[in-house]
């Protein structure tokens, strides 16, 4: 297989004109209009600036396109095989938020919701298929949608809920919100998350380190 | 207006940015775990793939073993069916002062049984003469049942029912404790796979088997596939049983075979539930699995005879040499026929027969048919599948995977309810799966590794409705987060799939070298992936367990070597070609069954030209390519005090992986 390049400096097209989201957006519209994936569209783009430069321009840029798409979809694939106990290119439909998410998209339970909505059948079998699904995934991870939570972004999250902020929660606190709140834990969640955040020495949740540690965990 | 709304106002304010920074630790918090179950699941994956290729992997060598235990072996020789020899010959086996061990007197009593427990808890072993009484009596009473036993609940409670227990004394002892003991009261369903991989085998059948003499109506077993001397020999009971009874451990093995063949092969309950070892298949005849005599059955590894020619071979007729055919559906025998069979061109045989052994034929009970040995083995070896139909089980090499409507037709068919069965590993201990008519059910916690899976039994009352009770043996007291506990097991998986990796090193880079043909030394993703599928064939994730085989770089191709890194093998002589070693280390467990087998009389020593002769026919088995030479060299070195044997049990050993960084 032919190596591509995938150099960042590489401009797709639409990029630095429509920003990031927005250029990924632009690529799988045409994607959309039913011609071929990478977007090479014997018709007319709609967008005055990509009728610009050589055909062999778009061409190139076609094919690096093409080749991150690619590289996106074996990624997705390969996720999903993990569940395909089966080997018949289907996964439970309880496992598509553990897929999604380790692909490294954030979302949460109510988003899930909406994308499982898109790739259910219309007679919910209790699975999912990989047909419907890898578009699906493909267009979230080119929009680059959900993206994970940056550290600073959840210390702040746990500093307004740190009402009193005095650097830690008490294990209540933590409980009742996590439970109470927002897309509540079950018990288990809420177990698992206070043997890992609760500080055995204070008996609180010192969320700063709780962060670090966890963080540190992943890589 | 005024005060009073603009506080509730900001308080209102401040309860949304609450919720909000609720929802966004929830999030972050499920996006965390949902990628440590990732980790887990592949782990898993790793371990299941690995253990079925090896499943299948001494499946295809079958034929093979048949032929090596037909020509080294005595194990049928000592015709089992003279009872009275065997009660006078234990009797014949001392039992000295100094052993404090439990002395069992028959009829077994409670006494006995928790004496057993006491002392096994105490981590001490039973004596052989014992161990050989206890066998015998079992097999008496095992005899005296038909293949498939009728229960009923309408006397107790509460039927418990447990899975695979592999030589795991810890969650045997685990389940009697919080369901309690075996007794009228308390009545229990063994679904087979006692024995093999943990290192208590013989203890659990022991206990097993004690119980089952001393509550005969109350304590039931059903045979599992690991209920087989020849898987025996792969996977670690015979070498248990050898290690903790020597000279005695041959005889503890012969007669154990015999008691195997005699446990029963299905249960069912009420009429209702009907309760095996594996699955079931579309052609399950549960009527005529009931009237064949079970104990034909000794290892699945030893398919029955054909009945018709092998189309192009010539049958030879019934010669001196006794050879017999042996055909299996599962497997391409064709050229293992023709090493076997044909008298004219015996290349290695002729060689086999220089070895010093037998060539009489053992007597052997009239033969399992097709049909007979096809029924029995989708019983023990069968898995369910999510889809409709009934498929060969290729990956295990025996069996099929059936799917729901076969299970639908054969409930239907002989008017039952559900299908209890063990067999396969699962996460949570149990599964229900076929809309609730197949339960999966498996008793030995951290399977794999510690914390890989937990144990479960159930609980069965007369309403027919299951309840289940899980639990996990842990060695430490502290209770250790998710992330401890995946990190364990995923270490584990991925350490046993880096041998794997070692073990096919040369092919590995032969592979890896096709998309490289300049030596750069990377090679991108996908191809790496394909590669490592097309030599290991392990239908594993390659891409998602990438970074923890191998360096990236930066641009994210492979470097393709650098998955073999941190390993190496110890070859147990320095000079010997690294070829050598490595497919030395790759059939290490092959190799070790082999010898055990010609090991006659369980020394540990083999002669030199036995070991010779041996490897040749392995050699030409599997068409390795090694030549004699290499062979000789190696052969001569392991010898190491010269007098012309091999301690091969210090070979092998001298052949394991070793991991740079194994404390990591």
């Amino acid at each position: 297989m032919r190596r591509r390049c995938r150099a960042p400096g590489r401009a797709g097209p639409g990029r630095g004109l429509a920003g990031g989201g927005g250029a990924a957006g632009v690529w799988l519209e045409l994607g959309a209009r039913g011609r071929d994936r990478a977007g090479r569209s014997s018709r007319r783009p709609a967008l005055p600036w990509l009728r610009l430069g050589a055909d062999m321009a778009e061409e190139k840029e076609g094919a690096a396109a093409e080749a991150i798409i690619a590289d996106i979809q074996k990624k997705i694939t390969d996720a999903f095989e993990v569940f395909d106990h089966e080997c018949n290119k289907t996964a439970d439909v309880r496992e598509i938020g553990t897929i999604i998410r380790s692909l490294g998209c954030c979302p949460s339970e109510s988003e899930l919701h909406d994308m499982l909505a898109e790739v259910e059948e219309e007679e919910p079998t209790g699975y999912i298929r990989l047909e419907k699904f890898l578009p699906m995934m493909t267009k979230v991870l080119m929009e680059r949608r959900y993206r994970p939570i940056p550290e600073d972004v959840l210390l702040r999250a746990f500093e307004v809920l740190d009402a009193n902020k005095c650097g830690h929660l008490t294990k209540e606190e933590l409980v009742k919100y996590m439970t109470e709140e927002g897309e509540p834990f079950t018990q288990e969640e809420m177990e698992e998350m206070l043997s890992a955040a609760v500080d055995p020495e204070t008996n609180t949740v010192r969320y700063r380190d709780y962060i670090t540690m966890m963080v540190v965990d992943e890589n | 207006m005024g005060c009073g709304t603009s506080v509730t106002g900001s308080r209102a304010k401040k309860s949304e940015r609450a919720i909000k920074a609720a929802i966004l630790i929830q999030r972050w918090y499920r996006c965390y775990m949902a990628r440590l179950e990732m980790r887990r699941q592949y782990a898993l994956s790793i371990f299941q793939s690995i253990e079925y290729a090896e499943e299948q992997a001494q499946l295809q060598l079958s034929s093979f073993f048949t032929f090596m235990l037909d020509h080294f072996t005595h194990l049928n020789e000592t015709d089992t069916g003279s009872d009275v020899q065997l009660l006078e010959y234990e009797r014949m086996i001392e039992v000295p002062d100094s052993y404090h061990g439990p002395r069992l007197s028959f009829p077994l009593t409670v006494a006995d049984t928790n004496s057993l427990l006491h002392a096994f808890k105490d981590q001490q072993h039973l004596h052989a003469r014992y161990v050989l009484q206890l066998l015998h009596e079992t097999k008496k009473l095992l005899k005296q049942m038909p293949n498939i036993i009728h229960l009923s609940t309408s006397y107790s409670k509460e039927i418990t029912i447990c899975g695979d227990l592999h030589g795991k004394l810890d969650d045997l002892l685990l389940i009697f404790y919080k369901n309690g003991l075996p007794s009228e009261e308390n009545p229990y369903l063994f679904n087979g796979d006692f024995v093999d991989r943990g290192k208590n085998s013989i203890e659990i059948l022991i206990i097993l088997f004690s119980f089952l003499l001393v509550y005969p109506n109350h304590l039931h077993l059903n045979r599992g596939n690991h209920e087989d001397h020849i898987v025996n020999l792969r996977y670690g009971f015979t070498k248990e049983v050898m290690k903790k009874y020597r000279s005695h451990g041959k005889k503890i093995l012969n007669l154990l075979q015999d008691v195997y063949s005699w446990l029963p092969l299905a249960t069912v309950i009420d009429s209702k539930v009907l309760i095996v070892h594996g699955g079931i298949s579309d052609t399950t005849d549960l009527d005529f699995l009931n009237l064949f005599k079970r104990n034909k059955m000794k290892s699945v590894l030893r398919p029955p005879r054909q009945d018709i020619a092998v189309k192009g071979m010539t049958r030879p007729s019934s010669s001196s040499s006794h050879r017999r055919q042996y055909t299996s559906d599962l497997l391409d025998v064709g050229k293992h026929m023709w090493l076997l069979n044909d008298g004219v061109n015996s290349g290695p045989l002729l060689e086999a027969q220089y070895l010093e052994s037998s060539v009489r034929m053992p007597s052997v009970p009239s033969e399992l048919t097709a049909k007979e040995w096809k029924q029995v083995v989708d019983i023990l070896w069968s898995d369910p599948k999510n889809q409709n139909g009934c498929t060969p089980n290729k990956v295990r090499g025996g069996g099929c995977y059936f799917g729901p409507d076969v299970t639908a037709r054969l409930l239907k068919r002989y008017n039952l309810k559900m299908l209890i069965r063990s067999h396969e590993c699962k996460q949570e201990g149990y599964e229900i799966s076929h809309h609730g008519q197949v339960i999966t059910i498996f008793s030995a916690s951290n399977y794999y590794e510690d914390g890989s899976n937990r144990g479960a039994y159930l609980k069965l009352n007369p309403d027919l409705i299951p309840r289940f009770v899980q639990y996990q043996v842990s060695k430490c007291t502290r209770k250790q987060t998710l992330h401890q506990r995946v990190s364990v097991v995923e270490w584990s998986a991925l350490k046993s799939l880096r041998e794997k990796l070692y073990s096919r090193r040369s092919e590995l880079i032969a592979a890896f070298r096709q998309y490289d043909p300049n030596y750069t030394g990377r090679i991108s993703a996908t191809e790496w992936a394909s590669a490592m599928e097309s030599v290991l064939h392990l239908d594993l994730p390659w891409r998602t367990l990438r970074s923890r085989l191998v360096q990236l770089a930066p641009d994210g191709s492979v470097e393709y070597l650098s998955c073999f890194n941190d390993l190496e093998i110890e070859p147990a002589i320095k000079e010997v070609q690294p070829a050598l070693v490595e497919t030395l280390y790759r059939y290490r467990t092959d190799l070790e069954i082999i010898f055990n087998i010609i090991d006659k009389d369980h020394s540990g020593l083999i002669s030199i030209e036995e070991f010779r002769q041996t490897w040749k026919l392995f050699n030409s088995h599997l068409k390795i390519d090694i030549d004699d030479e290499s062979i000789d060299n190696l052969a001569r070195s392991i010898d190491f005090n010269k007098d012309g044997s091999i301690d091969f049990n210090e070979f092998l050993e001298a052949f394991h992986v070793v991991n740079k960084f194994e404390n990591k």
